[in-house]
């Protein structure tokens, strides 16, 4: 298992346990996280499972594939540590991961 | 649609449907079958250019793994041998249209009015629509709504609005390119605004982008829009944040293309019961709370619902048993097979 937390905007958090192989996005639908909403159901298809990879984690978890960067473009505030987290799958190593979720999906 | 297509649709007589099916995606696209061997002719409409709905849209490339029979295929595929399963029926599509009205008319049947104005009278609604119609997404922005009207268009009815404006347009797809190119000699000036200077876009469409940016006719700009300024409705600035700051950009109309996303939209005032932005049905006939309006797919909800495409085929035949006996009342009708039956197969043009 590999913990998993998600930042919200008011500051608040929530820690789930990850099967690794999952990806973040499903580790947050089946713990109910909210503002990770994945409307297209992971298939990198929109862009409503936005979120920004903590400093810590982004050598980690990697940077955009270019479909994923073609998706982000419909997201909202996009920055560099943007990331569409059906696209981050979960490892041993991903153990302790922090990301945040942005204000909006959209 | 223009003005001129609309008024045209009004003055035509209505279309009388056999069932007018609502959503062109894999579930409303077997209704036609289903519906077709009870000998139900079918108007489809969809709000999408193109029939498949989510499997066309959302994800063509991607492969589905539980069709019956079909190993694997993708949401293109399936949507291709639909058609040529439907084929032998005829059904009409009505692409690029939303319905936005229903109502019963006096006898009990319905009339359905589309956003083009083409209207149709039926017997038979058949609710498909998945997780509704596709609409373009609005940007999260602070009073966004109150400029709708007159500052920030989703789409371009009309290129005349445009001319002598200062034109925002955001994106960096097809749609942003593409008014981009057409909007640039009407506009008085003209900016394209993306969050990166890598553009999904036809290639060709972003080499006569930049040429126009090199000629001084179009301002290409890397950043994100952050508010925007105005008063009573008519649009000033948007505010933008580029990687040297923050930047007001003086601008009257705004074209945000950030993509579609699903809205029930209308349904949602047809007088439906609905449950959660879903339609509660039978498990027998898989109808609403309205006589003559059937609800499948994803769209609705029942106990044990499952979102499956193979729910909605299911759904879709059951459906089709009760609506051949509002299309035929009085009809005594035969359970039959496509295997054994000489009837069917001739519906099927394969006897």
């Amino acid at each position: 298992m590999a913990k998993i937390t998600f930042i919200q905007p008011d500051g608040s958090s929530q820690t789930v346990d990850a099967e690794p192989g999952v990806t973040v996005m499903e580790a947050a639908k089946l713990a109910s996280i909210p503002g990770v909403e994945a409307e297209c159901g992971g298939a990198c298809a929109c862009a409503t499972c936005h979120v920004y990879v903590d400093e810590a984690w982004r050598a980690k978890t990697g940077k955009p594939s270019e479909m994923e960067e073609d998706m982000l473009d419909f997201a909202f505030d996009v920055r560099s540590e943007s990331r569409l987290c059906c696209q981050i799958k979960v490892t041993a190593e991903l153990d302790g991961l922090v990301v945040r979720v942005p204000a909006k999906q959209f | 649609m223009s003005e001129t297509r609309a008024a045209e649709c009004a003055a035509e007589p209505p279309i009388e449907a056999g069932a007018v099916i609502i959503g062109a995606g894999p579930v409303g696209l077997f209704a036609v079958f289903e519906l077709g061997l009870m000998d139900v002719k079918c108007h489809v409409v969809d709000i999408l250019g193109k029939a498949g709905g989510q499997c066309s849209e959302l994800y063509p490339e991607k492969p589905i793994y539980d069709i019956p029979g079909l190993p694997v295929v993708t949401g293109q595929e399936l949507t291709d041998r639909l058609m040529q399963q439907i084929e032998p029926f005829g059904p009409a599509f009505h692409l690029g249209e939303r319905i936005d009205v229903l109502k019963r008319l006096g006898d009990g049947r319905f009339e359905l009015i589309t956003d083009c104005g083409t209207r149709f009278t039926t017997g038979v609604v058949v609710l498909a629509a998945g997780g509704g119609s596709f609409t373009p997404k609005r940007p999260p922005l602070e009073g966004i709504e109150a400029f709708e009207e007159k500052g920030v268009h989703y789409a371009v009815r009309r290129m005349e609005e445009f001319r002598d404006r200062d034109v925002l347009i955001v994106g960096g797809g097809d749609s942003a390119l593409d008014w981009t190119l057409n909007l640039a000699p009407l506009a008085r000036s003209l900016t394209l605004l993306h969050r990166r200077d890598d553009f999904r876009g036809a290639p060709h469409s972003v080499e006569k982008m930049r040429a126009l940016v090199a000629d001084g006719k179009v301002r290409l700009l890397i950043g994100q829009m952050t508010g925007l300024e105005g008063k009573d409705g008519a649009l000033s600035a948007v505010m933008v944040k580029t990687k040297d700051g923050e930047e007001r950009l003086p601008c009257t109309a705004l074209l945000p293309f950030f993509g579609l996303t699903m809205k029930l939209g209308p349904i949602a005032d047809w007088g439906l019961e609905l449950n959660e932005n879903l339609v509660p049905v039978d498990t027998e006939k898989f109808e609403t709370s309205e006589k003559g309006i059937f609800a499948i797919g994803d769209i609705n909800s029942y106990p044990g619902k499952l979102k499956l495409i193979l729910s909605g085929f299911h759904e879709a035949a059951l459906m089709a048993q009760q609506a051949a006996r509002y299309v035929y009342p009085g009809k005594k009708f035969l359970f039959q097979y496509t295997t054994s039956s000489t009837s069917l197969q001739k519906k099927l043009g394969v006897r």
